[in-house]
């Protein structure tokens, strides 16, 4: 029953086994030992599995691995570029915004996707772009305030 | 998930044939609805044919009659459109409304209409604007499309490819969301078009329905407190832990209000 | 004082690992030849097991083993404990009926274990648990807490006649009553504390490895206490001899109480492994942690305030009906008690309380701590008294209460119900919550609002709460089975860098950063020398865990002392390396200095002296590692005021917080970063508390709020960013003055919005409306009163 999925995962081009059931989130996890991705819920709503599809931002509970065949994925461990932070893992340091940790991995991947499409997104605009990522530490308050540091930063390296 | 065969067909014609042979085959388009399904093991399929592989089903055209949208195209390409944003700016609106970002990036038109679900806004956008489904085998309106909780007009092996939607002189979408799953408690879609006023409503009851009463108020008068006075029978409406039927009868006059309001604001 | 000294916002050191993904938490770990666990539960809430047939279970491709309850019973693997016995009104102790983890004869809540199923993958697991089939005989279910002891209900324990666990009460009946006969005002009143589902994001885990070559037990949790955790499932479980058993709690996603609990699953995850021989992985998939993970809250309570004619409080009389669900958790039976009513008086000179609380077994999920574990609840009757009082009287809410507290000049205060307060100033913190939530202009903001259609409320939570969890003759005494101390091992390693084990367990609290900022301000090290090691009893000496906000306040206390013996020993190795007495030895900034002199030697040469003794006092060990176990001398008391800010769509019922303040003592703060963070998500689930959360129940005893489509967690989208200050009058009894931090957002937050509600729609005629104040009780409320003026 197993099949070959042939995907590139944070740049690097990797094929590897599953079955047509399993998981993006399990197929990262287990057979690429890519543990950053977390799983939260079995309902798609707490976002903690958050990975980027060839760009934007996926719930990887809720995609088939065989569905990525030949496209692009990067996981919170493809972030960081040559040993730098993202400017988006730079302000969720800065800003305290993360305490267990748990879902951090896909508040950040979420909170990309949203800096590139709003380099400078209001309060409101973060909180409604949260919509899909549950926090039970932080009270979301220094993660509002991370993104909107972080996504400002992210402009700004651009220029 | 219980165990299943992956399929990715290249055309609709393969993807219609395996549905004919397989009798526990399913289409999937998002798959927002149908992995989540098959996760809890709520369903048994032997194939999921993923209709990914069409796309010729994905992208918006406009014109000056009309906007059409095809079915693998997601919520969040509708919402970001800006064909859609200036032609029917309410339906936009509907379509970022749906789920959150992550969901909208994989979500369709043609996988939410296709499943139907009660508190869905799609239903009530389509039916609201009065759109037409078109699948591989006719042309449905919306009016005839959904016939029932999670039940529409398609027949077996009949694929949705697109949606038509004519553009309406004004229109909106007022959605007043479940407070844990943010599916519409009560969704109300209100519309001003060339065949008359058309008020759809969604969440309230077991499928999309509209409100007659409502729609004879403003034909003769476009606006707000010309809902007001008109509450909808609780006969029939949905109960759960979150509102009452009493409750979603009355939010649906509160919704059509804001609604018609929005749309002149608008 | 250097960037990273106490009193300064660190960045933490944790974070690295987090937001690159390489934190390790409990489902990335693995062992070899793994097999996957799969509970099979109860779908209902009360029946009799008649039989379970394995067969067709053992029979899907990839099962392992298929174990049943009676083998856990052969094999003497012992029930679940609770470790605190409450004494009811007669002096009997409470009923703990047996709480086997996994079910044999009865299934008393729909998740309970009835048996597991070990497979080669989980899907494998799955299928199996799905194939085995079992016989129930139905039975009819006791769900209601108010009723669940009252004559006629469905019985679930033999040993527990009328579903009692326990009848208990505090204070003294009598006088109370007599108050109350003779008092000018009394207002009373009626509630639910809504029952509440911890949810950390991460489920609870466990992965169970047993060595046949050396007889031991490893196992990996979700644990907030791996100490506790190895203890009780050696001592009173019987899994293995203490020795025989590791217990690794790595990075943890997350607690809120729910992960103190030694539960079923990992005790059979334990005793499987042996069973197989192989490795054993559980990890919860959300829908199983909403009917597994113990629930927090569900109260049903009659509170009833009275005073004299100048509004001074007389006396307090409250009965609580408290679910502990259908068996006792760890610590069930403590938490609406001694957490609870001993609270009672709030900031307050209440002369006289009584409380009376009726523990009751239902067909429920087990109900334990959870944020706050019973302060909330008696915050919420105390605040919610207070502002009804206000109300009925007149006075402005925050003035009554300021006629109550207790002064600053009055501590130690001692209450009517057991504590001593040991230090605090309400006044000041009212003073400033006042001030930073700009109350002076609300009268304009209210009237702005009701010009947009909207009803705005203020409501004040001026709340404390016990922390610092506790003085262990004092628990002994109060039933409890186990002391509270804390316990820290510092250790410097011969080339000056320092690791310091204990038995605290951070999941989210960052003892990693705050606890090198203390040992480094101590001990005078660079910050990034100092190593933190928690979550492991291989690793760490024995100690209590953490919860109930004692991280701080005790587990750092240890660490002090800890601190104080290495500069103690230091003393003497520095005097034979400067040729001084050690009396004559002062330690400051990491340097020991000839006082009077600028002879020094730093710590990190001291070190390498005590490891390469070569140069060293005669009658002195070599080596640089001391251990301290810090037994607190009293609870610690945070106190403060919140103010909540609400508004009103009274055509959709929906309330939107516009405005939260907070103004907490916490005593001393070692960073000032953290501590807001945890006010912030403590505010947070007491808002989830207050407007969001319940776990609702049908008749028949289904959890109709089983997942995050009907279970509303709160999100970005519900609340504002926060008004955040704290005051500092720092505790007299702990090394550091430390109070602790955790839970007071979770504390103070439901009584300040539901107060905020209710302030809101008294101009509409509404008295009442229950936690959570959904849209939909809301808009009800408000069209009852409105039908009520009518006729």
């Amino acid at each position: 029953m197993d099949v070959n999925v042939s995907l590139t995962v944070n740049g690097k081009k990797v094929t590897g086994k599953a079955e047509p059931r399993t998981l993006l989130v399990q197929f990262l996890r287990e057979t690429l030992g890519l543990t950053g991705t977390h799983v939260g819920c079995d309902t798609s709503q707490c976002g903690a599995c958050v990975v980027h599809i060839d760009g934007v931002s996926v719930k990887s509970c809720t995609i088939l691995a065989v569905q990525c065949e030949g496209k692009k994925v990067t996981t919170i461990e493809g972030l960081a570029k040559d040993g730098k932070l993202h400017p988006m893992q730079q302000a969720f340091h800065e800003n305290h915004g993360l305490q267990c940790g748990f879902c951090t991995p896909g508040m950040i991947m979420s909170a990309v996707d949203l800096a590139k499409r709003n380099p400078k997104p209001s309060e409101t605009e973060v909180r409604e772009w949260l919509e899909g990522n549950i926090c039970r530490c932080t009270g979301y308050h220094n993660i509002v305030k991370a993104i909107m540091a972080g996504a400002q930063a992210s402009h700004d390296l651009k220029g | 998930m219980y165990e299943f065969e992956y399929q990715k067909p290249k055309t609709l014609a393969a993807a219609a044939d395996v549905l004919k042979k397989k009798k526990d085959a399913k289409l999937m388009a998002g798959g927002m609805t149908l992995i989540p399904t098959l996760k809890l093991r709520l369903a048994k399929l032997s194939h999921v044919v993923d209709l990914a592989g069409m796309k010729d089903l994905v992208g918006i055209k406009a014109t000056k009659a009309g906007v059409t949208i095809g079915a693998m195209t997601t919520h969040g390409a509708v919402a970001a459109s800006a064909a859609v944003k200036k032609a029917i700016p309410a339906l936009a609106h509907l379509a970022d409304g749906i789920g959150d970002p992550a969901v909208r990036n994989r979500g369709t038109i043609g996988g939410s209409i296709s499943n139907n679900d009660p508190a869905a806004d799609y239903p009530a956008g389509l039916v609201g604007l009065g759109a037409t489904v078109v699948t591989t085998q006719r042309k449905i309106p919306a009016d005839k499309f959904f016939l029932g909780m999670f039940e529409t007009a398609l027949k077996r092996g009949e694929i949705v490819k697109a949606v038509e939607f004519p553009i309406p002189k004004r229109a909106a979408y007022m959605k007043f969301p479940n407070p844990a799953s943010r599916y519409a408690i009560v969704g109300v879609f209100v519309a001003e078009t060339a065949d008359g006023v058309r008020v759809a409503v969604t969440g309230a009851g077991g499928c999309v329905f509209r409100v007659p009463e409502m729609e004879a108020a403003l034909a003769k008068k476009f606006a707000p407190e010309s809902v007001v006075g008109v509450s909808i029978p609780t006969d029939g409406l949905n109960e759960d832990i979150h509102a009452s039927a009493e409750y979603r009868a009355h939010l649906v006059t509160v919704m059509a209000k804001r609604a018609v309001a929005a749309a002149i604001g608008g | 004082m250097t960037d990273m000294s106490i009193g300064r916002a660190v960045k933490r050191t944790e974070d690295l690992r987090f937001i690159t993904g390489k934190g390790h938490y409990l489902d990335d770990f693995s062992r070899p030849h793994q097999t996957y666990a799969a509970f099979v539960r109860s779908p209902h809430a009360h029946a009799e097991i008649k039989k379970i047939n394995k067969t067709k279970a053992l029979k899907v491709p990839g099962v392992v083993a298929v174990l049943t309850g009676d083998e856990l019973a052969a094999d003497k693997i012992g029930t679940l404990i609770c470790g605190w016995v409450i004494k009811g009104k007669d002096g009997s102790p409470h009923k703990a009926p047996p709480h086997p983890a996994l079910a044999t004869k009865k299934v008393r809540y729909v998740g309970d274990h009835v048996a597991v199923v070990i497979g080669e993958t989980l899907d494998a697991a799955k299928d199996g648990a799905e194939a085995v089939e079992v016989e129930y005989r139905t039975l009819p279910a006791a769900v209601d807490t108010a009723s669940a002891h009252k004559p006629g209900q469905p019985q679930l324990h033999a040993e527990a006649p009328n579903n009692l666990c326990y009848d208990w009460e505090i204070g003294d009946r009598a006088k109370v009553d007599a108050a109350f006969s003779g008092a000018a005002h009394a207002v009373k009143l009626q509630f639910v504390n809504n029952r509440l589902v911890p949810n950390a994001i991460e489920p609870r885990a466990a992965l169970a490895d047993y060595d046949t070559g050396s007889g031991e037990f490893t196992l990996y949790t979700t644990s907030q206490n791996p100490h506790v955790a190895r203890l009780v499932l050696s001592a009173f479980i019987g899994i293995a001899p203490e020795h025989k058993l590791r217990v690794i709690a790595p990075d943890v996603g997350g607690g809120f109480g729910s992960k103190i609990f030694i539960y079923a699953e990992e005790t059979v995850a334990l005793w499987a492994a042996r069973k197989i021989g192989r490795p054993v992985k559980w990890t919860a998939e959300r829908s199983e942690s909403f009917v597994s993970d113990a629930h927090g809250r569900d109260h049903v309570t009659t509170a009833e305030l009275a005073t004299d004619k100048d509004g001074k409080f007389l006396a307090m009389r409250v009965n609580t009906v408290a679910n502990l669900g259908a068996y006792l958790s760890t610590f069930a039976s403590a938490v609406p008690t001694y957490l609870y009513a001993t609270l009672l008086a709030g900031q307050y000179k209440t002369p006289l309380i009584y409380c009376d609380v009726q523990g009751v077994f239902t067909n429920t999920t087990p109900v334990d701590a959870y944020r706050g574990a019973g302060r909330p609840e008696a915050t919420y009757v105390v605040e919610r008294l207070v502002e009804e009082m206000a109300a009925k009287l007149k006075i402005a809410p925050d003035e009554l209460r300021r006629r109550n507290f207790v002064q600053a000049n009055e501590f130690p205060y001692t209450t009517p119900v057991i504590h001593q307060y040991d230090c605090g100033d309400f006044q000041r913190a009212q003073r400033e919550a006042l001030r930073v939530a700009d109350v002076a202009g609300f009268a304009q903001r209210k009237a702005d609002a009701k010009k947009r259609g909207k009803l705005r409320g203020l409501g004040y939570s001026s709340y404390i709460e016990a922390c610092g969890i506790a003085p262990s003759a004092a628990v002994g005494s109060l039933g409890g089975g186990v002391g509270l101390w804390e316990s820290a091992t510092i250790r410097f390693n011969p080339t000056g860098n320092v690791s310091i084990h204990v038995g605290t367990h951070s999941h989210g609290q960052s003892h990693q950063t705050t606890f090198a900022q203390v040992v480094a301000d101590r001990l005078g090290v660079p910050f990034e020398s100092v190593e933190i090691v928690e979550g492991d009893t291989a690793r760490t000496p024995f100690g209590m865990g953490t919860y109930g906000s004692r991280s701080a306040a005790v587990g750092l206390s240890a660490v002090s002392k800890a601190a104080d013996k290495i500069v103690e020993k230091g003393k003497k190795i520095a005097g034979h390396l400067l040729e001084a007495a050690p009396q004559d030895i002062e330690f400051r900034d990491g340097k020991f200095r000839v006082m009077g002199t600028d002879k020094e030697v730093g710590i990190a040469q001291v070190a390498f002296a005590a490891y390469v003794p070569h140069n060293y006092p005669k009658d002195l060990e070599p080596g640089f590692e001391e251990t301290a176990f810090y037994d607190p001398l009293n609870f610690s008391f945070p106190a403060g005021t919140h103010v909540a800010e609400v508004e009103i769509d009274p055509e959709t019922g929906t309330t939107e917080i516009v405005n939260y303040s907070a103004v907490d003592d916490f005593g001393t703060i070692i960073n000032p970063m953290i501590v807001e963070g945890q006010v912030h998500g403590g505010i947070v689930q007491g808002v989830g508390q207050a407007l969001l959360e319940g776990a609702v129940y049908d008749a028949d005893g289904q959890l109709a709020s089983g997942s995050y489509m009907d279970y509303t967690m709160p999100r970005a989208d519900n609340v504002p960013s926060f008004k955040v200050e704290t005051i500092v009058v720092p505790s007299p009894l702990n090394p550091l003055g430390v109070k602790g931090c955790g839970e007071a957002g979770a504390i103070a937050a439901p009584a300040a919005v539901m107060n905020a509600v209710h302030d809101a729609l008294r101009a509409v005629g509404v008295d009442k409306v229950e936690m959570p104040a959904t849209p939909h009780r809301v808009w009800s409320a408000i069209r009852n009163a409105k039908k009520k003026a009518a006729k």
